[in-house]
């Protein structure tokens, strides 16, 4: 609830921490302003690279009191403009999954060091990085206290698509998942497609795992992407973004 | 990488952007996401030249339909032009 009355602010800015092998890559951090202390989010941005709507989210968690940290995943592949190095990405493969999970370690240590929170630590991305969140709530040698997949694919990905950069497929991961999962999907989403992500919550349940998945009808993949108007679905994209406040509510706050 | 159908082609050629050619050495091609093309797939074309950073990029995305039609066109076109320079030899 926001009081009209209340004092807000908020600082965003890029950092530099230590990522996978002690590499020092680009992230861009936003907080709200007081001494807190806060709970705090990671945000895995998706294939199109660090861009603007990652940046804006990270801004948006911050304003919903959240310490929000987004590293630059392709901080080691060039710089220029998202796009173009994220083009260059895609080619190779995409990022190699043990990098992304030693990038997330470093950032949640980051978190975790910071005088104004309270070490709770989320961690949230979309379509890629929905796949990378699921692995770092699996792999993570720091640990998160809650995971957001929305729309990951390839977390069911068959042996043939398994490559040196993603050398295993994530659903096999999931007896190692240590903190409570939130997933998100449409049903005209062709990766992950509906049977995927079936399979995908049957792990899970055998598993005995801390889950919700929700699938929207009528969207497709990337729903929340308002600046993509072929892939926006204003009513599942009003509706994720409750059940996403709701659940990190319940699992970060207090 | 939602997709994971891509691939690098070496290549040597010359592609204009940002008002100035550049020497082409690789073209990524990609069944994925587009950046800019509305549509959740479509076929990409990135033709780049790697040493020179990642600014010198000529992007194209395309539907599949399109995508098949421009390589028939490009196949067809080849061996026109391979017959007339048969011609001339």
């Amino acid at each position: 609830m926001t009081d009209t009355r209340a004092y807000e602010g908020l600082i965003a800015e890029t950092v530099t921490v230590q990522g996978d092998g002690g590499d020092r890559i680009y992230a861009y951090l936003a907080r709200p302003l007081g001494a807190g202390p806060f709970p705090a989010m990671l945000l895995l941005h998706h294939i199109p690279g660090w861009d603007e709507w990652y940046k804006e989210t990270a801004r948006r968690y911050a304003h919903h009191g959240y310490v929000t940290i987004c590293p630059d995943l392709y901080c080691r592949d060039g710089h220029g403009e998202p796009e173009d190095v994220a083009a260059r990405v895609r080619a190779e493969g995409g990022a190699p999954d043990d990098r992304v999970v030693g990038d997330a370690d470093g950032c949640i240590a980051f978190l975790r060091s910071l005088p104004y929170v309270t070490g709770k630590v989320g961690v949230m991305g979309t379509c890629s990085g929905g796949r990378h969140s699921f692995l770092v709530g699996c792999r993570s040698s720091e640990g998160v206290d809650a995971v957001v997949d929305c729309w990951g694919g390839n977390v069911v990905t068959p042996p043939d698509k398994l490559t040196e950069r993603q050398p295993v497929a994530p659903i096999d991961y999931t007896a190692d998942l240590a903190a409570p999962l939130l997933g998100l999907f449409g049903e005209n989403d062709f990766s992950p497609t509906p049977e995927q992500v079936a399979e995908h919550e049957a792990a899970l349940q055998r598993e005995g795992k801390d889950y919700e998945f929700h699938m929207y009808p009528d969207a497709g993949h990337g729903f929340f992407y308002y600046h993509y108007p072929q892939a926006y679905a204003a009513e599942a994209a009003v509706d994720g973004w409750e059940k996403i406040w709701d659940f990190l509510a319940r699992k970060l706050d207090g | 990488m939602c997709t994971m159908i891509a691939e690098k082609v070496q290549i040597a050629g010359s592609g204009k952007a940002r008002d100035r050619w550049f020497p082409i050495a690789q073209t990524y091609v990609s069944y994925d996401h587009p950046f800019h093309l509305q549509r959740e797939h479509a076929l990409n074309l990135d033709f780049v030249n790697e040493a020179l950073g990642t600014g010198a990029r000529v992007a194209v995305e395309l539907t599949p339909d399109d995508a098949r039609a421009l390589a028939t066109t490009i196949l067809r076109l080849l061996d026109e032009g391979a017959q007339a320079e048969a011609g001339r030899a």
